[in-house]
């Protein structure tokens, strides 16, 4: 993990340098020995290219957050590793549940070769969060059926369940048996 | 094949346990005896009637016998119970020693059906349409407690095999040991030969012991 | 484990002597042989959930043109079980037996990710004995998981034995479990802190005795499928594909080892006391089917290394850590101490609260790199669990690995990708 020097020096470079402007980067933080950036949604796919030039090639994760009650609620986090220094940085981005929108970082555009990695796993947060990736090849449910309503994994999305069947409820229940 | 209809007091309204067994009677194509079923027979009648079960069930007992010990299991497994059902059928508790190591990989060809794992949504239309594919005479054991209850995961993502499909025997564990899945096929070729093993209320002569529903009492369960 | 090579040793792609055969009839040659002109259509098979060959329940809609494989689209969901969903409804330590479940072959390697991560929320330490117990369970648990892997695999290719062979050693390893925690599976035997019991007397004894044997009956299962021509002749020069677009996939673990890029968490960002035991990576060449089954294999003989070198070595101390706040008091406390006796309450009524903040957490894993990230927001319950699993990643790489070659060729790719469904639908 950079510490936390070299994550304030990271951020300071991703703002002046490479035209991302200074309002690209958020925020840093450093916890418990692993860095993490925040950055302007618009921005990510730039920023991780970015990072890729500096060595972070490998993206080990991207998945979901519902961060309710704090707004912005929904939150993509993409986990970046650089095998050659063993080094691994988080990039996190929010965006509001009216707006979920976020550019995908699987096809490749014209700041570089995408991110292969990043097919199932954006489709996983499509899935579960609701968060749409523009540009992403084929933006489908991958672990709900495909004509499922709802977004399972949003903090106000019921856990759901059915009854446990004892013999005090065994006569209502709308099963094949009874 | 002869039901034998209980009464619970006068007129008798049946009780559950009694519906679900004339409806799997049903699904198996039995004849359910209506309430006109003849009483009394004699003479040539009543020797004909002996005559026809005496033999019938001979040979019932016979098919039964048969059929009971040589179940073939579908090759059906989902999650981590499949694990156990390979140990199952692996050296140490072999599932050959019963004769059943017989696992078909097409449903048409088996009569067993293990559902080894928990079944999720997106699942349960496939199972349910394996399960119609399988031929008469078939049975159901559902192992592990996520497909008889909900298991660890009482959540959307789950159905409980009751659900969508009749299951003859469930098999709790998580997973249940290769003994206890051994227990529960056991238990199933009991039921087969016609010598259902007594359930708890009657093993521990328990009937009147039911909790009725009230209409205004609390499910602490949904 | 020198064969000799069956292709001819010429410069190009090794490809075997039935398929040059194949290879050299073409179409238009049977078209001026026959006189008929032939009529090409691609044909979508579909692979369906319930198939023997699909290691769980994976869906493949495969595109043929007549029996190479043009496209595969992998249709998952079939076993998604909420598990993350069902995590934020739990107390930190009850969580430990849903996320188990994750990837059923793995058990504790998923408890180990998720509990590292919390470990890291909470800054505790993990007593030395406890890191060593861990150490060895979790080769036991990879040494368990390349067994059915290779066991159904081997079922796949046509040898039907080894299944069988395969599963008589993952009993004793089941035995050893059974043992230390008293389950077989799912064992819940990590908790945040330590491990929930030490290991009972004879354990070593019996640990002993099973990397004793264990040695010697790969080598069995290797004398057995390496001499196979019809195994050898599946996995040869069979869908390769290089690291760089392993690395690009996402991929980890045998899979990109088996390509040449020795990658691998325990020496790289050692936990749990890895750096104490001395260890190789087996490294293939080609990066085609054989060498992922051949660098599995291998990986078996260093995992017995470790659990040797662990035993030897283990420690004696606390098998938890001593911070009341976290760990449950030993039960004799309960009688003579009020703290221990709050402590307990609080424990298992609430649960320890977690400061807040996100982490992730990742170890290695039987099929690469398997990842835990916790999201706390000061209370007993997780706000966020998500686990990062490999196979989920890996699945990526099926259809760049098998495309442009025979189903027969698909299958066995499948069998050497090591989908665990669990971890893929979660």
């Amino acid at each position: 993990m950079p510490d936390a020097t070299g994550l304030e020096l990271l951020a300071k470079d991703l703002r002046e340098t490479g035209g991302l402007g200074s309002d690209a980067v958020l925020d840093t933080l450093h916890f418990r020995g692993r860095a993490t950036l925040e950055v302007q949604p618009a921005h990510i796919r730039a920023v991780l290219a970015r990072l890729r030039e500096r060595g972070y090639t490998s993206m080990m994760s991207l998945h979901g957050v519902d961060y309710y009650p704090l707004e912005p609620r929904l939150g993509v986090l993409y986990e970046l590793l650089d095998m050659s220094k063993v080094d691994r940085i988080t990039v996190k981005l929010r965006v509001p549940t009216e707006a979920p929108e976020v550019d995908s970082v699987t096809p490749e555009g014209s700041d570089g070769p995408g991110w292969p990695t990043a097919d199932h796993q954006e489709r996983e947060v499509y899935d579960m969060f609701g968060v749409v990736f523009r540009g992403h090849p084929d933006l489908r449910r991958i672990l709900m059926p495909e004509d499922y309503e709802g977004h399972p994994q949003r903090r106000d999305f019921p856990v759901g369940g059915e009854p446990v069947i004892f013999t005090y409820n065994e006569g209502d229940s709308q099963g094949a048996a009874g | 094949m002869e039901v034998r209809r209980e009464a619970l007091g006068a007129g008798g309204t049946r009780s559950p346990r009694i519906e679900e067994h004339d409806s799997k009677e049903l699904l198996r194509g039995a004849e359910l005896l209506g309430p006109t079923a003849p009483a009394t027979l004699e003479g040539e009648e009543l020797e004909r009637y002996v005559h026809e079960r005496v033999l019938t069930t001979t040979l019932e007992k016979a098919v039964a016998w048969g059929r009971s010990n040589s179940f073939f299991p579908l090759a059906f497994g989902l999650a981590c119970c499949a694990m156990e059902q390979f140990q199952t059928a692996g050296p140490r508790m072999d599932i050959a020693r019963f004769g059943y190591e017989a696992f078909r990989a097409s449903p048409r060809q088996a009569d067993l059906i293990i559902l080894a794992g928990r079944v999720s949504i997106k699942m349960a239309p496939v199972i349910r349409r394996l399960y119609d594919q399988m031929l008469e005479p078939k049975w159901a054991i559902s192992m592990g407690a996520c497909c008889s209850s909900m298991g660890v995961f009482n959540n959307y993502a789950l159905v409980p095999a009751d659900k969508f499909m009749p299951i003859d025997v469930h098999v709790p564990g998580c997973p249940p040991r290769p003994e206890g899945l051994m227990h529960g096929i056991l238990k199933l070729r009991k039921l087969v030969q016609d010598d259902p093993d007594a359930g708890w209320r009657e093993r521990y002569d328990a009937r009147g012991t039911e909790e009725i529903r009230r209409a205004d009492r609390v499910d602490p369960g949904a | 484990m020198t064969v000799a090579d069956q292709s001819t040793g010429g410069s190009g792609p090794q490809i075997s002597g039935y398929r040059r055969r194949e290879q050299s009839i073409t179409l238009s040659a049977v078209e001026e042989q026959t006189g008929e002109a032939t009529h090409e259509e691609l044909l979508t098979l579909n692979f369906g959930p319930h198939h023997p060959a699909t290691h769980g329940v994976l869906r493949l809609l495969v595109t043929l043109q007549g029996e190479v494989v043009r496209s595969i689209k992998p249709v998952i969901g079939y076993v998604h079980t909420g598990i993350e969903k069902t995590a934020e409804d739990k107390a930190y330590w009850k969580v430990i037996p849903v996320v188990e479940r994750m990837d059923y072959l793995a058990y504790y390697f998923n408890s180990m990710a998720y509990i590292g991560a919390v470990e890291a929320l909470l800054e505790v330490e993990v007593p030395k004995r406890a890191q060593y117990l861990r150490v060895i369970h979790l080769e036991l648990n990879r040494i368990a998981s390349h067994l059915i892997w290779l066991g159904t695999s081997a079922l796949d290719l046509g040898a039907v034995s080894i299944f069988l062979y395969c599963l008589r050693e993952r009993e004793l390893i089941l035995d050893l479990f059974e043992m230390s925690s008293g389950a077989r599976m799912h064992t819940r035997y990590f908790q945040v802190g330590g491990v929930i019991e030490d290991i009972p007397v004879g354990f070593v004894e019996k640990a002993r005795e099973f990397t004793k044997i264990m040695p010697a009956r790969t080598d069995q299962y290797g004398a057995i499928l390496n001499a196979n021509q019809i195994v050898l002749q599946r996995l040869r020069g069979t869908c390769p594909l290089d690291a760089g677009t392993l690395l690009g996939l996402g991929v980890t673990g045998p899979l990109l080892r088996a390509a040449g890029n020795p990658w691998d968490l325990r020496k790289a960002t050692p936990y749990s006391s890895y750096d104490d035991f001395d260890f190789k990576i087996p490294v293939g060449t080609v990066g085609d089917n054989y060498d992922r089954f051949a660098v599995r294999v291998a990986e078996i003989y260093e995992s017995v290394k470790i659990i040797d070198q662990a035993l030897d070595g283990l420690p004696e101390g606390p098998f938890i850590t001593t911070d009341r706040k976290v760990a449950l008091p030993p039960r004799h406390e309960l009688a003579t101490s009020m703290e221990a006796l709050i402590h307990h309450f609080k424990l298992v009524t609430e649960g320890f609260r977690v400061p807040p903040g996100e982490v992730y957490n990742a170890i290695e894993g039987p099929r690469g790199e398997l990842g835990c990230f916790v999201r706390s927001d000061g209370s007993s319950k997780p706000a966020r669990v998500h686990m990062r699993d490999s196979s989920f990643v890996n699945l990526q790489a099926l259809s760049h690995m098998a495309e442009g070659s025979y189903i027969a060729d698909m299958i066995a790719t499948l069998a050497m990708l090591d989908p665990i469904l669990g971890g893929i639908d979660r």
